[in-house]
């Protein structure tokens, strides 16, 4: 039984088609690379899945309709980092973790001692528990960065949605989040859904690439497959090579012959 | 890692710091004490203590106080800080709510229409009833009916606009139903030039000296709105997040949002039918607590109430002794204090609302 399953699935905005037909079966376990150029309906695709848009087709958490859970309920099972989180600056670090803890709580029910346990353990793992007391806007981008993912953690959500989880950091803070977020994935078993635009980080962390273009699935399989100097030129309209370094897949922009090609008839 | 080996101690900054919560009360008490015994006539703190323990049928404790003083303390004072002390809670407590749920820092409880319904109904109040039947016995109702007709107005013309996201759109329908029912009452007044000072003033917001009686309409309706909201605190704080994020955590958005905006605004426009519009009280005072504490909502909307209500009591004594025997409209003074203070908030960054 697959962690997500997709089936006929379309999103559109008001008569804007963004999403369409998308057919997509997600292993337990796996870690799954959304790419596309901007537009491609990345984000859309994610929202679906977490159920912030409504879509027309089935979508399957853990084989059940992913309409028939209750918001708690899917709450459990989904979790979302966000491409531009909101941190209200003057939340302490565990206050905003302990957020994660919210679809465990009755609707006027304050964290309890187990909250408290799993939201310290979430910030041990994301080395935070230094700056449990610091309050979010007095942290630096990497940190903040944590901080989100400790409460996606503290959620004990199985399948884990990410939209441009290192868009905001330098290329060292990505390498340690993505290297953070794969180790914690194998502790505790849990699938990704990301979507990426650095496709050479993206082929190093994920195991399968989805290149989407247009609201369609282009590509689908392993970053050898999809990362082909064809397929990304037609989709990306950029002009790249495909190396490869130490046995790992790199995509690198060249530049002059693009605009030429673009411009003549 | 075993849990024992964590220090959930660690996470124990969820409610309020206890200095802060002394520091309120004892602000409260003081305002309280001081709302008390300053006026015209002066009391003695022993007296007024003498005088409540009597009340209370404390045994061998008796009143020393005479019967005008006795009158004057159980029938004005004490009525009249009260009242200060429960529109000052409201006030502050819908104003920290709305700045929560619209994620607005300059959000107040006026924001969806309330004082523009408001108003319009103790202007038809003022112009429209003859005399003997206005004041006490149908201006609140009929500035509550105005709030709420105008809130809700509000609230149906944002839902049929924007189906995907509210804050903005109903803040937006808000000021749209504000400037209506505004023009509206401008007509009514226009029309009726004598009424204009009576208005005026209603306007510029006053606490009746009308014994009880006002207490007892308000307070099943700021106890109500107080209690829905306070038990929703923790709601508040998963809102901060954004409605998207809000909702991967498994909170029905819209309809948190719904009930307690619906209570700040009950709460609101019950305290705004019998003082007029007190403005400022919901800014300044939940700024001011988290410019000094920080808070989350968990422990800001608690402080609110204890602090606004301080703060209206001591701002009422300001009013009714600053050019005493006449008496200021409070909404001057609490706008006095207001607008500066509002000035050093935006200085030091919107970051923190």
């Amino acid at each position: 039984m697959s962690a997500i399953a997709l089936r006929d699935v379309s999103v559109s905005y008001g008569r804007t088609p963004v999403v369409t037909e998308i057919e997509l079966d997600v292993a337990e376990g796996a870690w799954l690379a959304l790419i596309g150029p901007n537009g491609a309906g990345k984000t859309t695709l994610l929202r679906a899945i977490a159920r912030h848009v409504s879509f027309t087709g089935e979508i399957r958490l853990r084989g059940r309709a992913s309409g028939s859970f209750s918001r708690r309920e899917l709450a459990r099972l989904v979790a979302v980092v966000p491409q531009q989180p909101s941190t209200p600056p003057w939340l302490t670090v565990s206050e905003y973790v302990l957020l994660g803890r919210t679809p465990y709580l009755g609707a006027f029910e304050q964290e309890g001692r187990r909250d408290r346990e799993a939201a310290a353990r979430a910030l041990e793992r994301l080395d935070l528990l230094e700056l449990a007391d610091r309050r979010l806007g007095t942290l630096s981008g990497g940190e903040l960065q944590r901080a989100v993912v400790a409460r996606a953690l503290a959620q004990d959500a199985a399948i884990v949605l990410l939209d441009e989880p290192t868009a905001a950091l330098d290329i060292g803070h990505q390498q340690q989040a993505l290297e953070l977020l794969d180790t914690l994935r194998g502790e505790a078993g849990l699938t990704f859904v990301a979507a990426m635009h650095d496709l050479t980080l993206a082929a190093q962390y994920a195991d399968r690439m989805v290149l989407l273009d247009q609201g369609r699935i282009a590509a689908d399989g392993s970053p050898a497959d999809v990362l082909d100097e064809a397929l990304l030129e037609r989709h990306y309209d950029a002009s790249v090579q495909v190396l490869e370094l130490d046995g790992r897949i790199a995509v690198v922009p060249r530049r002059g012959s693009r605009r030429s090609a673009h411009t003549t008839p | 890692m075993e849990a024992a080996s964590v220090r959930p101690r660690s996470l124990s900054s969820r409610g309020l710091p206890p200095v802060w919560v002394w520091t309120g009360v004892a602000f409260l008490l003081v305002s309280v004490v001081v709302g008390t015994l300053v006026g015209p006539i002066e009391i003695g703190v022993a007296d007024a203590l003498r005088s409540f323990g009597a009340k209370l049928h404390l045994p061998g404790v008796e009143s020393t106080l005479g019967q005008t003083e006795e009158t004057i303390l159980w029938e004005l004072r004490v009525p009249r800080v009260v009242l200060a002390a429960l529109v000052g809670a409201t006030l502050a407590l819908a104003g920290a709510t709305y700045q929560g749920v619209f994620r607005n820092p300059l959000a107040d409880p006026y924001l969806l229409g309330v004082a523009a319904g408001a108003g319009l109904g103790a202007t038809v109040a003022i112009a429209y009833l003859p005399r003997g039947l206005r004041g006490q016995e149908l201006l609140p109702p009929l500035a509550f009916a105005g709030g709420s007709v105008a809130v809700v107005l509000t609230y149906a013309i944002g839902r049929s606009v924007g189906r995907e996201r509210d804050a903005a759109t109903l803040v937006l329908a808000g000021v749209t139903v504000a400037s209506f029912f505004t023009a509206l009452q401008s007509f009514v007044q226009q029309r009726n030039s004598e009424t204009l000072q009576e208005v005026y003033s209603w306007i510029l917001g006053s606490l009746p000296s009308s014994g009880w009686a006002d207490v007892l309409l308000i307070l099943p309706y700021v106890t109500v709105a107080a209690v829905v909201i306070l038990v929703h605190r923790r709601v508040l704080d998963v809102l901060s997040v954004g409605d998207d994020e809000a909702a991967s955590l498994g909170v029905n958005v819209r309809r948190a949002r719904l009930v307690v905006v619906v209570a700040a605004t009950v709460g609101t426009a019950a305290a705004v039918a019998v003082t007029g519009l007190i403005g400022f009280v919901g800014i300044i005072v939940p700024h001011a607590i988290r410019l000094v504490v920080g808070a989350n909502y968990r422990a800001l909307l608690p402080l609110s109430i204890v602090v606004g209500a301080g703060f209206l009591v001591l701002a009422d004594v300001v009013a009714r002794t600053a050019l005493a025997p006449a008496e200021l409209p409070i909404g001057i003074v609490t706008a006095f204090v207001g607008a500066p203070f509002f000035a050093i908030v935006l200085r030091t960054g919107r970051g923190r609302g």
